[in-house]
C-alpha cells in the first residue's frame, strides 16, 4: 500500500502530478482539484473510469489525454459498471498469474458528474455497489448536467434556476429537493460512504485514502462548484466551497460500513443559507419579496439535516 | 484567414501534430481508440517527476491553453511562503513546485482563473494578476507594499 503522507500540505505537494494540465474544463472549475487530489494521495497504479459529462469530454479531447494512469470512458452511465469490469479481469489474472507484475497494487476509481450518478448511471452504479467490488466511485457534484448546458438533474437543490428549471414571473427555479445520495448509497451496506469538500483539502485526501484502502465498493459524494452554471467568478471557487460547508449546505461526514456516522467537520461560526445563496447567480431570483420564502424553507431543511447528523453521530446506530 | 491560421498553430498544441502526426479523419476512426500517455514502460509514473517521464505526443502536458488567458498570475519568490495553498487547489495542475518549494508558474497550462491569488495568504499576496502582456520586471517593481491590519476598535 503506497500511501503518500499528507501530513501537511508541504509534504503532500512532494507527490507528483499524475492529471495533466492543458484540460479543457472551464477556468477555476472545482473537477480538476477534486481529480487531482485523488491521483496525488496514492502512488499505487489507478484504473480510472469516468461517466460522460464535464470531466470526460475535457480530459480525453482527441487527440489528448490528460491522464497517466489507465483510463477508460464507454458511455454515459456506466463508469462503475466498466471499472468493476476491470477490476474483476484484474482479480482472475493475478489467481492465475498472467499479470506482468502480479504484486503491483491496483486501485479501482470511477468518476461520475451529478447527472451520471444521481440520474442516468444510477441503476449501474446501484448494481456495482450491491455485486461488492472493490472499487471506489467519486461523484462530482455540481448540482445540474453542466457539460449539456445546466439542465436540472436531481442532484439541483431546490429553488436554483437551471436551463430546464428557468425561474420568472410563475416559477421559482426546481421544485423538487435533492436527492439524499449518500444515504442510498450507505443504505446499500457499502463499507465507506462520504461527503467530501474541496475547500477542506485534508479531510478529502483523508477519506479518498480512507476509499481507496477499504475492500469493497466506497462512494464518494465531492462539492464541486461550477462557476459557469452556479454563476460566480472563476476565482471564487474555494470560496463558495467554502460557504457551501459552512452553512451547512454541504455537511462534510462519512459514514462507515451502512450506520455509523462521523461528522469530519463543524463550522465554528454556521453561516445562514442566504449568505451562501447570494453568492451565486442561479439563487438571485430567491431575493424578490415574492419568492423569499423557498430561502426559509430550504434554511429550515438544512437546519433539521443538521441536527439529525448530529443525533446520528452522538447515537452510533 | 492568414490570421485565423496562425491562432489554430498556436492553440493546444496542434503544431505539434501538423509536424509529425498521421492523424485519422473523424469518418475514418473505428470504435474505441488507445491514446498511450507516454513512450516506453509507464509502470513507474507515480515516483517519477514531471521533467523526468516520457511524455508522448497524445499527452496534453504537450499540449497548451496558453491563449484562454486574458490576465496571468506572477510569481514573487520574495514574500512567499511555501504554504502550497495555490499547489493544492490550482485546478490546472499548472503550479510547479519540487522538494517543498514553490518555483513558479507553468504559463502553458495556466488559464488565468486567479484561484492560486485568492488563496494566498500572505500579506501582501505572493501571487497577484497581471495583464497578459506585462513585463515581469515591470510587474514585480510594482507590487503593493504590505497592507497595515485596520483597527477592529474604529467603530467603538
Amino acid at each position: 500500500m503506497a500511501i503518500t503522507s499528507i501530513k501537511n500540505l508541504k509534504e503532500f505537494s512532494t507527490n507528483n502530478d499524475r492529471f495533466e494540465g492543458a484540460h479543457t474544463l472551464c477556468p477555476g472549475c472545482a473537477h480538476s482539484m477534486i481529480v487531482r487530489e485523488l491521483m496525488n494521495c496514492t502512488n499505487d497504479n489507478l484504473v480510472v473510469s469516468a461517466n460522460t459529462g464535464c470531466l470526460e469530454v475535457s480530459t480525453a479531447v482527441y487527440p489528448f489525454t490528460s491522464w497517466d494512469t489507465s483510463w477508460i470512458h464507454i458511455g454515459f452511465e456506466n463508469a462503475a459498471t466498466a471499472v468493476t469490469g476491470a477490476e474483476v479481469m484484474h482479480k482472475v489474472r493475478k489467481k492465475k498469474g498472467t499479470l506482468k507484475d502480479n504484486d503491483a497494487p491496483v486501485k479501482f476509481v470511477a468518476f461520475g458528474g451529478d447527472g451520471s450518478t444521481f440520474d442516468i448511471g444510477f441503476q449501474w452504479l446501484s448494481g456495482a455497489m450491491e455485486r461488492g467490488h472493490d472499487f471506489t466511485y467519486i461523484c462530482l457534484d455540481n448540482e445540474n448536467y453542466a457539460n449539456t448546458g445546466g439542465q436540472r438533474s436531481s442532484a439541483t437543490p431546490i429553488g436554483a434556476t437551471t436551463s430546464t428549471s428557468v425561474a420568472g414571473t410563475h416559477s421559482y427555479g426546481k421544485k423538487e429537493k435533492k436527492k439524499d445520495i449518500v444515504s442510498i448509497m450507505a443504505a446499500h451496506g457499502a463499507p465507506y460512504v462520504a461527503q467530501l469538500a474541496p475547500n477542506k483539502w485534508k479531510s478529502m485526501a483523508k477519506g479518498f485514502q480512507k476509499a481507496l484502502e477499504t475492500e469493497g465498493p466506497c462512494f464518494i459524494n465531492t462539492v464541486s462548484p461550477c462557476c459557469t452554471e452556479w454563476k460566480f467568478d472563476p476565482k471564487d471557487t474555494i470560496g463558495i466551497t467554502d460557504l457551501s460547508t459552512d452553512s451547512l449546505m454541504f455537511p462534510i461526514y462519512e459514514i462507515l460500513d451502512g450506520h455509523e456516522l462521523n461528522i469530519l467537520y463543524r463550522p465554528k461560526n454556521i453561516i445562514t443559507v442566504e449568505e451562501y445563496m447570494s453568492a451565486q447567480g442561479r439563487y438571485k431570483h430567491l431575493f424578490k419579496p415574492q419568492y423569499r420564502h423557498i430561502i426559509e424553507e430550504v434554511q429550515k431543511e438544512v437546519d433539521n439535516n443538521w441536527a439529525m447528523l448530529q443525533r446520528r453521530e452522538e447515537a452510533r446506530v | 484567414m492568414q490570421d485565423l491560421k496562425l491562432l489554430a498553430n498556436d492553440n493546444r498544441g496542434l503544431s505539434q501534430l501538423e509536424a509529425g502526426f498521421d492523424l485519422l479523419g473523424w469518418d475514418e476512426v473505428t470504435q474505441g481508440s488507445v491514446l498511450p500517455s507516454f513512450e516506453g514502460d509507464a509502470s513507474n509514473i507515480a515516483n517519477l517527476k514531471a521533467e523526468e517521464r516520457t511524455y508522448s505526443g497524445y499527452n496534453s502536458y504537450t499540449a497548451t491553453v496558453a491563449s484562454w488567458r486574458v490576465i496571468k498570475p506572477v510569481f514573487n519568490r520574495d514574500i512567499c511562503i511555501d504554504c502550497q495553498n495555490c499547489w493544492v487547489w490550482c485546478p490546472d495542475s499548472s503550479i510547479l513546485s519540487r522538494d517543498k518549494q514553490m518555483l513558479g508558474i507553468d504559463y502553458d497550462h495556466c488559464k488565468g482563473c486567479e484561484v492560486c491569488v485568492e488563496v494566498c495568504p500572505t500579506n501582501p499576496k505572493s501571487l497577484l494578476m497581471f495583464n497578459e502582456h506585462a513585463d515581469l520586471e515591470e510587474s514585480l517593481a510594482s507590487w503593493p507594499e504590505k497592507k497595515k491590519k485596520e483597527k477592529k476598535s474604529e467603530e467603538a
